[in-house]
């Protein structure tokens, strides 16, 4: 590559050349964060290792044909939703389905815990603005909160969530991959987001949180 | 007059599929008068945002926290 294509793409919102990706540090950065998708959707370490094993060498083969480090992330990312498809599919045959399946009286007194019985939020549920000053703090602090939220959903609602808002997937994917009919899928989502949005209101966002956070943060 | 429930299951919903001409009103007029839903439907957006940067490991970008109409489902790259 010539030295103009790469300081162009040096400008553009900070790309990395080429050479970096030989750079260890982001091999490694990129395979931790591999490790953690892969854990969350699989459960299961070994699962998750073997998956991003895979992943990695298939994908490392053409790394050359990579000029972006993003790029490549994407492209390694994408391998390896093949690989934890094909790990889960597995599994599925395994597991009693009982063990996929919401529990319905769990997710029913979590809804009912939200809402009154017309319908409405209870007063302390209703959802408010993120606009404050944790709404712009993106720090390392925040990424753990976002992580334990999302260790804290049930776990189809975790795997199905991170496959349409991590992976991209679009809903025919998902309900094809996971045998699901569309409407459950936007229920499955809709509880995701709720358990979500719900945990980091009062774990971040929340102002009661925020200077326990704020200080915590400083240190 | 549309509930929470309701209210909130459609934003969930504007992030997989176009809305109906019909939902899409009824959920406007809610939104108008609830801050609550106002702010769920603005969060999905958000929460998608902050999934993706997560994912792809950009974990020092600032969120976005900049409303979006709950109709439509957030633009694609």
């Amino acid at each position: 590559m010539p030295d103009d294509a790469v300081t162009a793409q040096k400008s553009q919102g900070g790309e990395v050349p080429l050479e970096s990706l030989q750079d260890p540090h982001f091999l490694q950065n990129l395979r931790q964060q591999m490790v953690k998708f892969a854990r969350l959707q699989l459960r299961d370490e070994d699962l998750a290792e073997d998956a991003v094993q895979e992943a990695l060498a298939g994908a490392l083969k053409n790394a050359d044909s990579f000029a972006r480090q993003s790029a490549l992330r994407t492209w390694v990312f994408s391998i390896l939703k093949y690989k934890i498809a094909d790990a889960l599919r597995h599994r599925q045959r395994v597991i009693a389905s009982s063990e996929l399946g919401d529990d319905e009286h769990r997710e029913q007194a979590f809804m009912d815990a939200l809402f009154k019985t017309n319908g409405h939020w209870h007063k302390a549920e209703r959802p408010t603005s993120w606009s404050g000053p944790q709404g712009g703090v993106q720090s390392e602090h925040f990424w753990r909160v976002f992580d334990a939220c999302l260790n804290g959903l049930p776990e189809k609602q975790a795997r199905v969530f991170m496959m349409r808002e991590f992976i991209e997937l679009e809903s025919e994917e998902i309900c094809s991959q996971l045998d699901l009919t569309t409407s459950n899928l936007y229920v499955i989502l809709y509880r995701a987001r709720m358990r979500l949005r719900k945990c980091l209101e009062s774990s971040w966002f929340s102002p009661d949180e925020r200077k326990t956070l704020r200080k915590e943060g400083r240190k | 007059m549309m509930d929470c429930k309701k209210a909130t299951r459609l934003a969930s919903e504007s992030q997989e599929r176009k809305l109906k001409t019909g939902e899409k009103l009824e959920l406007k007029l809610h939104l108008a008068i609830c801050s609550g839903c106002r702010n769920f439907a603005h969060q999905v957006g958000i929460l998608r945002g902050l999934a993706r940067d997560y994912a792809r490991g950009e974990e020092k970008a600032p969120p976005q926290d900049q409303p979006q109409d709950a109709g439509k489902s957030s633009p694609e790259e």
